[in-house]
């Protein structure tokens, strides 16, 4: 089963859930921890890690032989992506804008373009304790997320329990995240902020019919206008964490709630079950 | 005309909060959110709509099924994998034209996308340029582009000099948009591993991009240590740390009450939301 924690709002604690929830289940089955949030990856600041191997991913760019281009223009007219222009009799090409479509190379008639690979970040694979780890890293200044995204996924086993940590927002990289898992954990706060994006991620989610269910973060009974919108809904909170500074300090010192606080290592295996139970149902429904 | 952008790297750490916070307190600018997929700016400074505007991102491609004699030569050649039986997948496709162009029926044809909405507004906080990113849609550093565009119009429109930013969480393509030649960034950041994790990425990306850029610590006395920790890297890494905003739970109350923290509130997250912007309109005469 592969299980992704998302949210519309960044910072609502995506990376707590989904580290306790690896932590919590390496001793009860295989489980494999992929961070896709591949902008700001945070997940390994909290486990013990062993990188065993490092790849590099890359898209196919154009490398234009300039003296067998004669000029035609029609790369630069079929790019979609303002990667390639012809100024005077010379092509340039924006490697950091490219797609890796093909479609210059596709429509040069003189055979002026090759293509080559060009980094767009790195996949790290490892292990922290029994849980099995990969996650990306793009480089810097390079625009291009969700082939890397899609990279580190292409990592998901047959693990029984694999956990997706994807980026925030609701846009490109996190539909390459959240696309075709089974499940999809929203992380958010009692906030104005944390229920307004909540929507758009719920938005989202119902736009790639994977079913959901909510994560409370910082739960207080201050605001309890998200709480009501999930049961509006019909979308269950299968676990709220009381806000507490304590647990903020854990957090920042990079440990995780089911290391310092025991009360949380059978609450995080509950959750677990609980989507398993989810799916299952949901499975049912769309077979009827 | 002087741009200042509020980025993180990490999200979370208070980008609106301090952008509304700075919004009440300039005089004479315009207010730009350009994280465009989640915004929430307009909460807090509950514009109203002058102008709602159509955003267009690239092309999806559509195969016509009467057209189409099933040669499978689109699905083939499409590096994206977003056709499948026949038919397109919109949330796979990214515009590129190549189905279209093997096609030999002419069967495929790009249609335009409505991705979102851009909108010029005004505010109790002066004119303001936001926008909504439909949702699962791509290109968001593209309206990114839009927005600033339009801010900058509506900046000299008015006579204005001054552009405050909100900017979108992490360092890719909307972050990217956001920071190429503004005047400066404030990078935001808080006491935690990861707080500490992500301002080396995004630092290191307005320094590739050749952006000035100071430091605020957001809830700094929430892990002394750790801020600490922060201070010592931006000291050596020469980055001035502007601000360090105190965790006052007056921060939480501004939000509920949908009014900027400066306006709200005369706490000791307050005055140090002043003193930043007090450095920051320093620093920004210097750049």
């Amino acid at each position: 089963m592969i299980v992704a924690v998302a949210s519309g709002k960044g910072g609502t604690g995506k990376t707590t859930v989904a580290t306790n929830l690896a932590l919590a289940l390496q001793n009860k089955l295989p489980v494999q921890l992929l961070d896709c949030d591949v902008e700001e990856p945070n997940a390994h600041l909290f486990l013990h890690l062993d990188i065993t191997c490092e790849e590099a991913v890359t898209l196919p760019v154009p490398e234009v032989d300039n003296d067998k281009c004669d000029g035609c223009g029609k790369c630069s007219e079929i790019c979609a992506f303002n990667a390639i222009a012809v100024a005077g009799d010379k092509v340039i090409t924006f490697p950091e804008m490219c797609h890796g479509c093909g479609a210059c190379a596709l429509v040069c008639h003189t055979g002026a373009i090759t293509e080559k690979p060009h980094r767009i970040g790195v996949v790290e694979i490892g292990n922290a304790g029994r849980i099995v780890f990969a996650h990306g890293r793009v480089d810097i200044g390079t625009p291009l997320a969700p082939p890397l995204v899609r990279a580190v996924k292409k990592h998901a086993s047959d693990s029984e329990a694999v956990i997706i940590d994807a980026p925030p927002g609701t846009s490109c990289p996190v539909v390459a995240a959240v696309k075709d898992t089974d499940f999809c954990l929203l992380v958010t706060e009692p906030t104005p902020f944390g229920l307004h994006d909540l929507k758009l991620a719920v938005g989202m989610v119902r736009e790639l019919k994977v079913p959901m269910g909510v994560v409370i973060n910082r739960y207080n009974e201050d605001y309890t206008e998200v709480s009501e919108y999930c049961r509006q809904e019909k979308i269950p909170v299968l676990m709220t964490i009381p806000f507490a500074r304590q647990y903020a300090e854990t957090y920042a010192r990079g440990r995780c709630l089911v290391q310092d606080y025991q009360e949380w290592l059978p609450a995080f295996i509950d959750l677990w079950y609980n989507i398993e139970r989810l799916v299952q149902q949901h499975a049912r429904a769309i077979s009827n | 005309m002087q741009e200042l952008l509020v980025i993180s790297g990490k999200g979370g750490t208070g980008k609106t909060t301090l952008v509304a916070a700075f919004a009440a307190m300039a005089k004479d600018k315009v207010v730009a959110d350009c994280d465009v997929d989640a915004a929430d700016l307009h909460l807090l400074l509950q514009p109203q709509i002058v102008t709602k505007n159509e955003f267009f991102g690239l092309n999806k491609a559509v195969i016509d099924a009467e057209l189409c004699t099933k040669c499978g030569s689109c699905e083939e050649i499409c590096r994206f994998n977003a056709i499948k039986d026949f038919s397109v997948d919109p949330l796979l496709c990214e515009g590129c034209n190549v189905c279209r162009h093997v096609c030999p029926s002419g069967a495929i044809i790009m249609e335009p996308n409505r991705a979102g909405y851009w909108y010029v507004s005004n505010s109790t906080y002066g004119p303001m340029v936001h926008a909504q990113l439909g949702l699962a849609e791509d290109n968001s550093g593209k309206l990114v582009t839009v927005v600033r565009q339009a801010a900058r119009e509506l900046a000299k429109e008015k006579g204005h000099h001054l552009i405050i930013t909100d900017g979108p969480p992490g360092i890719g393509c909307p972050v990217i948009s956001s920071l190429t030649g503004v005047s400066l960034a404030l990078l935001v950041t808080e006491p935690t591993v990861a707080g500490r994790h992500d301002l080396e990425r995004v630092l290191r990306l307005a320094r590739y991009f050749k952006v000035p850029a100071v430091v605020c610590i957001n809830k700094y006395d929430l892990a002394p240590e750790k801020s600490q920790e922060l201070e010592d890297y931006c000291r050596q890494e020469g980055i001035e740390v502007a601000g360090k905003i105190p965790f006052d739970e007056d921060v939480n109350r501004s939000l509920l009450a949908a009014v900027p923290l400066t306006s709200y509130s005369r706490g000791k997250a307050a005055i140090a939301a002043t003193r930043l912007w007090e450095n920051l309109m320093l620093r920004l005469e210097s750049v």
